[in-house]
């Protein structure tokens, strides 16, 4: 992702974005379908990259950052190459998602919430992603991890990392 | 052209999950290098249900179910099945009792009392090709309507099927459509409520993945019927592949002018546009899934006015669930009575269920209504296992309620799950057995609201946060007897006096466990005792002298180094230094550590 990027006024990052936005504007309620393009672009949604929505789309920057910190979904702060995010639904719930998350929290010795020192792990949860047959579970990136035992996250993490390097 | 055998491939969130996508392509690479291409018809379907057992195949015309499918089982299927016609019995569904193997995938317990009606294509068709929707009648019940029916008739047929609202109130869809095609204005709107937030819910999902075909066509005619030109899916962004594959059939629709101006040639024009969520559960609440579709913060705003008269940018406005959507085209072509006559007196047709926790086959089931929830659990469920105890199942998620094992008889609808406490919810059922703690559910439900409470109104926003200091002082050892009665009180209030159906609901975790397992709640309070050992404060690890080798594997693992004792002598664990986290207990090879 492009964290530092973000921070520099004009690029083809912001370009992309402007696009983006003038094809959205004419349709009705466009605000939150832009702030995802805009994280997907950027990887996160520091004030630069508000601000510049809010002139772009001719409102005040109050109105989007009420909406930014509003919802879950959009992150203000730059995460790590890799987002692992542990189930916390009820069905993970009842068959120790907790006991994950501690264990992956551990094995990479940051908090629930923080990214490992050289950017390549963010640690966060998740509400429930619907595989609930497979609970407990996780999602490294888009990569569902099921049926989880301590051990069996702990290496997942472990090889994804390794396999991931390779590349 | 119709090939020798139908080979559906589960392409399910849980499925893919279970990697059923490398099974596929190897299967289709084998397939290729034994020529058969022209005789062997490879699918990839949406969610068939029994997501435990994933990778699941299943072959036709024999119905041959194949369960946990590996890439490398790709070559024997291929040759002693599809070639010789010798189904390979060792990767089939077997009948835990006498390994019987099961041919047909329909005679499997699992599948036996299922009524599939909004899950019918689920399974079954390539949830990306248009024209194996088309070929199960699809797209019938929009062409009827727009030619033999008025909106009204159509209006008057779902009023009489009894088809009641499938995201959690029941409200009837009837009389929805009627209140809004009554509103005045030219400009209206339909929304798909696909912003499916309970945790342990996952119907809306499969069915979007599975046959979204379905959904489009059930708001093309909700459109129809209300007189609305335009409409909205709001689905969460936790489902990319939903909305991929929603996306996909949105232009297949247009390209084949089911959607767009004049449909079949009638004065009719409708499309709909996607709007992805952002992470918000009380935007499942009508009225803020509204303000997150116009792109504010999704708070709800107070009913009157309702949608119908004043919804999205003050038109009037009809909101359905996704699985209320996928069974209207089963009503237009099937009739209200034939739909009247499944489920109970007020509850009628079928309801999909997400079944999970503590039970054998956990997956996607569809129903009648009017079924016990002890057929679900032990029927379709298979019971719980390791043979343990069924505590309670719980419905509804956040805003419903636990329902204990003596009441496992009740038939499900609106009404018996309201009168036991709990509701029916949007579907997601989940089975708790004896090592589930129910103070740590209700905490647990309680938790999840105190985050998602929009925070505009003060009973849920502070009110609940009042509740959940208590249950957390409960779970710590250090409640008092009259916490259950301020419990009880506040819980009222917050019901009473709370904005929307959050807040409104959000108590009723805590209403039904106190109601059904009151003793739990007292044993954490008088005798500081979890009694399903959950609760890690109140759970006490000590060594047994007669069991301890004095390996020290214990004392190793130890974090805050609790644990002293030389090698080969007696282990102990000082109580005033143990956080309780259990790493001793893990790491004993003798069980040699109690944990009371």
């Amino acid at each position: 992702m492009f964290h530092t990027e973000a921070h520099a006024p004009e690029n083809r990052h912001y370009e992309q974005l402007r696009e983006f936005i003038r094809e959205q504007i004419d349709k009705p309620g466009p605000l939150i379908q832009v702030l995802h393009r805009a994280q997907e672009i950027f990887g996160y949604l520091p004030m630069e990259v508000q601000d510049f929505v809010a002139r772009e789309m001719n409102i005040p920057h109050s109105e989007v950052y009420s909406v930014v910190t509003f919802y879950n979904f959009f992150r203000t702060e730059p995460i790590g190459d890799h987002i692992i995010n542990v189930c916390l639904g009820t069905a993970c719930h009842v068959k120790g998602a907790q006991l994950i998350l501690d264990a992956l929290a551990d094995e990479l010795d940051i908090h629930v919430g923080g990214t490992t020192e050289d950017r390549f792990f963010t640690l966060s949860t998740a509400r429930c992603f619907g595989a609930c047959g497979l609970a407990p579970a996780m999602m490294i990136d888009e990569e569902v991890y099921g049926k989880l035992t301590v051990d069996k996250a702990r290496k997942a993490i472990r090889e994804f990392r390794k396999t991931t390097e390779k590349k | 052209m119709k090939k020798r055998l139908d080979v559906l491939v589960c392409g399910g969130a849980a499925c893919i999950a279970s990697h059923s996508q490398d099974f596929k392509n190897r299967l289709i690479e084998v397939v290729k290098d034994h020529d058969l291409e022209d005789e062997i018809n490879i699918i990839e379907t949406g969610c068939m249900g029994p997501c435990e057992l994933g990778p699941v195949m299943v072959v036709y015309p024999d119905g041959a179910f194949y369960i946990r499918l590996k890439p490398e089982y790709a070559q024997r299927i291929v040759e002693e099945h599809f070639l010789k016609g010798r189904p390979v019995e060792e990767f089939l569904w077997q009948a835990p009792e006498a390994r019987k193997i099961v041919e047909e995938k329909r005679q499997i317990p699992f599948f036996e009392k299922q009524h599939k009606v909004v899950l019918e294509n689920c399974g079954r068709i390539d949830p990306e090709n248009l024209n194996e929707y088309i070929g199960n009648d699809g797209y019938q019940a929009l062409a009827r309507c727009l030619t033999e029916m008025t909106p009204d008739v159509v209006i008057d047929t779902v009023t009489s099927s009894g088809l009641r609202g499938r995201g959690g109130a029941g409200f009837p869809t009837g009389l929805k459509w009627k209140l809004a095609r009554r509103s005045a204005g030219d400009v209206k709107y339909v929304v798909c409520n696909a912003d499916e937030g309970d945790p342990g819910a996952f119907m809306d999902r499969a069915i979007l993945e599975g046959d979204p075909h379905s959904v489009i066509e059930g708001m093309a005619i909700s459109g129809f019927a209300v007189g609305a030109s335009r409409g909205f899916v709001y689905v969460r962004a936790e489902y990319p592949l939903a909305v991929r594959r929603l996306r996909r059939a949105l232009e297949q629709a247009r390209e084949a002018g089911l959607l767009g101006e004049s449909i079949l040639e009638s004065d009719f024009s409708f499309d709909l546009e996607i709007r992805i969520g952002a992470g918000a559960f009380v935007c499942g609440e009508e009225t803020a899934l509204m303000a997150s579709v116009e792109g504010h913060r999704g708070m709800p705003s107070p009913k009157p006015p309702y949608p119908s008269e004043q919804g999205l940018w003050e038109k009037p406005t009809v909101i359905n669930n996704v699985e209320t959507l996928a069974n209207l085209r089963h009503i237009i072509l099937k009739g209200a009575e034939w739909f009247a006559a499944m489920g109970t007196a007020k509850s009628k047709g079928t309801k999909v269920f997400a079944l999970s926790g503590n039970v054998t086959n956990t997956g996607l089931v569809e129903v009648p209504m009017g079924i016990t929830l002890r057929e679900i659990v032990y029927d379709v469920g298979g019971g719980i296992p390791g043979n343990k105890a069924l505590k309670a199942v719980q419905t509804g998620g956040p805003s419903g309620g636990c329902i204990p094992a003596e009441h496992l008889d009740t038939p499900i609808d609106y009404e018996s799950l309201a009168e036991l406490g709990s509701i029916m919810g949007s579907g997601g059922l989940i089975v708790l057995d004896e090592d589930n703690c129910m103070v740590n559910m209700a905490k647990f439900f309680l938790e999840f609201c105190v985050e998602e409470s929009c925070g505009q109104c003060s009973p849920c926003r502070i009110g609940l946060k009042q509740m959940l200091r208590v249950l957390e002082r409960i779970t710590r050892g250090e409640g008092r007897l009259e916490d259950l009665d301020d419990l009880e009180r506040m819980a009222g209030t917050i019901k009473a006096t709370s904005l929307c159906g959050l807040g409104q609901s959000a108590p009723n975790p805590v209403l039904s466990t106190l109601k059904y397992f009151r003793d739990e709640y007292e044993a954490h309070i008088r005798e500081k005792r979890c009694p399903a050992l959950v609760c890690t404060d109140l759970i006490t690890y000590t060594i047994l002298a007669d069991k301890c080798t004095g390996c020290t594997a214990c004392a190793r693992k130890c974090p805050v180094n609790a644990i002293s004792g030389e090698v080969k002598k007696i282990h102990v664990i000082d109580q005033g230094i143990c956080i309780h986290c259990g790493a001793c207990f893990e790491a004993c090879k003798f069980d040699a550590i109690e944990r009371r």
